[in-house]
């Protein structure tokens, strides 16, 4: 039931009442509503039941384990909430002076500083607000370091087809055609295809390393030569930072741009579509591009960089610099984990990832790529199951509903037929990865003995097996009143 | 094992031809109807436009990823399947026959590299492993 049929005319939450303005604003009349928007009148605990009630019938890693591939579903301490709560950040202006918000731009410079270690980069910009966001920020930055050496004949973008879908559309926003770059078999990007692709129209690469197939690209140094030999720079997609984290320094593969996650690699909340935070970390050569404002240090003063001093920038983002919220969290994060921790991230990621991969392989799942070893990710494909048994992989992700795990990303990447790409992060026990692979040999076992008992899955939930195809054709989004 | 009729020609990209004296119907295999799945919408190319083997001219969405289609030959649009776009399922349930895309007039003969059924089913085959 939604909330709008709860309603009754007259009722209201006292504590959410508008309190009348003493002063007139002064808006043009014609901008001005003359009647009132649809809201439900409702009262403060009907409130509470109704969304305490949506959020029981919602998986979240809060209640469930959440294996999403390439969305880093770990857990978010509650100590870095707690932190990033304090009153002083709360009720701090972002059009405060400078003078009375050093303590939080001391907490963004300090991150700056911890992200350029963590990347292997010369500057971070904080500003974009989320992943996608990041990605036209880099990409902007390698159009504007292009056109500022006169270079203006370069207006192709070379993609791998395992890449997010994110990274083509970010290359064509800003402005660029993009040429796919096939993939080998052992899930490398086919280096004799990107020789043959790159040329004087070659503006850059995107990739992700280690890549959506959950394994590290072994040539990424070969890769990195082609292109900066063609003139071409290289992006790099920060979703699976966490496999590297203090491992590697994607500056050191010869990447000269990169976003990072902060809402997966540095653990604050996501899903349901945010807020996120995707700063851009880049190497000397783009520094004059970075995004605006950046947080500077002379002597013990935090101040603001702007377009004043950078003249060269790609412009601004956000209103003002990124999510506030999340920036906070993500230097608590780094700061409580420390070099040592950061580095223990990466490594529990890939070791839970293995040790799942390798159980669930000894029960007779077939990996995608067998001859690599996974990064903090992998991948199964259940192609001989839908041959053989008529069980894709939409039925096993729909049963794991059944037995309390939110289900893993499904047919992706696309190159994968039938496949589950498995992302237990590094904050999952023992106890948690083997219930999960005991469960998941158990549906195999159904699909071999009850296919009927996959196929019309999940049975527990409030919502059966929904009609995707009437969902997509058939919108139905906005609240109208009968 | 998917149904691949005697009559048509494919692509390497999962398309079939037919041609009716100087007339070209194209389509999508049952192949790739059954991995793409359930259809949610149909783009199809505009009336009179000239398309070049090889080129992307329509895309079809399902539940689970939007996928290009590859114009087998080079040719003129002259009639499209309105049809797909009210019932994109059409393709599902009958992708060789309701579920046609669009017509074409060819501008060459032959292309050559079209597969012959033979060739399509081992491509299909080699594709499943």
């Amino acid at each position: 039931m939604l909330i709008f049929e709860k309603s009754e005319s007259g009722r209201n939450a006292t504590s959410q009442h508008v309190r009348l303005a003493h002063t007139k604003i002064e808006i043009p009349e014609k901008f001005l509503r003359t009647d009132k928007p649809l809201l439900p009148e409702v009262s403060e605990l009907q409130v509470v039941r109704h969304y305490t009630r949506l959020s029981r019938k919602n998986y979240s890693i809060d209640t469930q384990f959440y294996p999403l591939g390439s969305c880093t579903m770990k857990y978010n301490p509650r100590g870095v909430h707690r932190l990033a709560f304090l009153e002083g950040f709360l009720q701090r202006h972002p059009l405060s002076l400078d003078i009375n918000s050093q303590g939080y731009m001391a907490c963004a410079y300090e991150l700056q500083e911890i992200l350029k270690t963590v990347t292997g980069m010369k500057g971070v910009s904080l500003t974009p607000m989320a992943g996608a966001q990041g990605e036209f920020a880099g990409v902007a930055m390698i159009r504007a370091y292009h056109e500022s050496r006169g270079d203006t004949a370069r207006n192709e973008f070379l993609v791998p087809d395992a890449a997010h879908g994110t990274n083509p559309a970010s290359a064509v926003q800003c402005g660029y055609k993009v040429k796919e770059i096939p993939t080998g078999p052992d899930g490398n990007v086919d280096v004799a295809a990107l020789q043959a692709a790159v040329g004087p129209h070659t503006a850059g690469i995107m990739l992700t390393n280690p890549s959506t197939l959950g394994v590290f690209e072994q040539k990424i140094q070969e890769i990195a030569a082609i292109m900066h030999k063609a003139g071409g720079l290289l992006y790099y997609d920060g979703a699976n930072l966490n496999a590297i984290l203090g491992k590697v320094q994607p500056g050191a593969m010869g990447f000269d741009v990169m976003h990072i996650n902060l809402h997966k690699t540095f653990a604050t909340p996501h899903g349901g579509g945010g807020p996120g935070g995707g700063p851009v970390a880049v190497n000397e050569r783009l520094l004059p591009f970075l995004p605006m404002p950046i947080v500077t240090k002379t002597n013990d003063t935090y101040a603001w960089l702007t377009e004043k001093e950078c003249p060269q920038t790609i412009g601004r983002l956000s209103a003002f610099m990124g999510n506030a919220g999340i920036i906070l969290r993500a230097y608590m994060y780094a700061r409580l984990l420390g070099k040592e921790g950061l580095l223990r991230v990466a490594e529990f990621a890939t070791l839970n990832a293995n040790y799942l991969l390798a159980r669930l392989r000894a029960a007779g799942f077939t990996a995608a790529y067998p001859t690599r070893r996974a990064s903090h990710e992998f991948i199964i494909t259940l192609k001989d199951e839908a041959k053989e048994l008529h069980i894709g992989a939409l039925d096993v992700a729909k049963r794991l509903l059944d037995y309390n795990f939110h289900a893993p990303t499904m047919y992706f990447p696309l190159l994968v037929p039938e496949c589950l790409l498995i992302e237990p992060t590094e904050t999952e026990s023992k106890q948690v990865l083997d219930a999960f692979a005991d469960t998941m040999i158990k549906i195999l076992e159904e699909a071999k003995t009850n296919p009927d008992l996959l196929h019309t899955a999940p049975h527990t939930l409030s919502v059966r097996r929904l009609d995707e195809v009437k969902a997509a054709r058939e919108l139905d989004l906005v609240f109208k009143k009968a | 094992m998917s149904n691949i009729p005697k009559k048509l020609k494919y692509s390497k990209t999962h398309e079939w031809v037919r041609k009716d004296d100087d007339v070209l119907t194209i389509g999508v295999t049952d192949h790739a109807q059954t991995m793409l799945g359930d259809l949610v919408y149909v783009e199809l190319p505009e009336l009179e436009l000239d398309i070049e083997a090889g080129q992307e001219c329509a895309v079809i969405e399902s539940v689970k990823a939007a996928a290009d289609i590859y114009c087998p030959v080079s040719g003129e649009v002259i009639e499209i399947n309105e049809a797909l776009l009210e019932n994109p399922q059409l393709v599902n349930e009958d992708p060789y026959g309701k579920g046609w895309l669009f017509r074409m007039r060819a501008f060459e003969n032959e292309n050559s590299e079209l597969l012959t059924p033979d060739q399509y089913s081992k491509l299909v085959a080699s594709e499943a492993h």
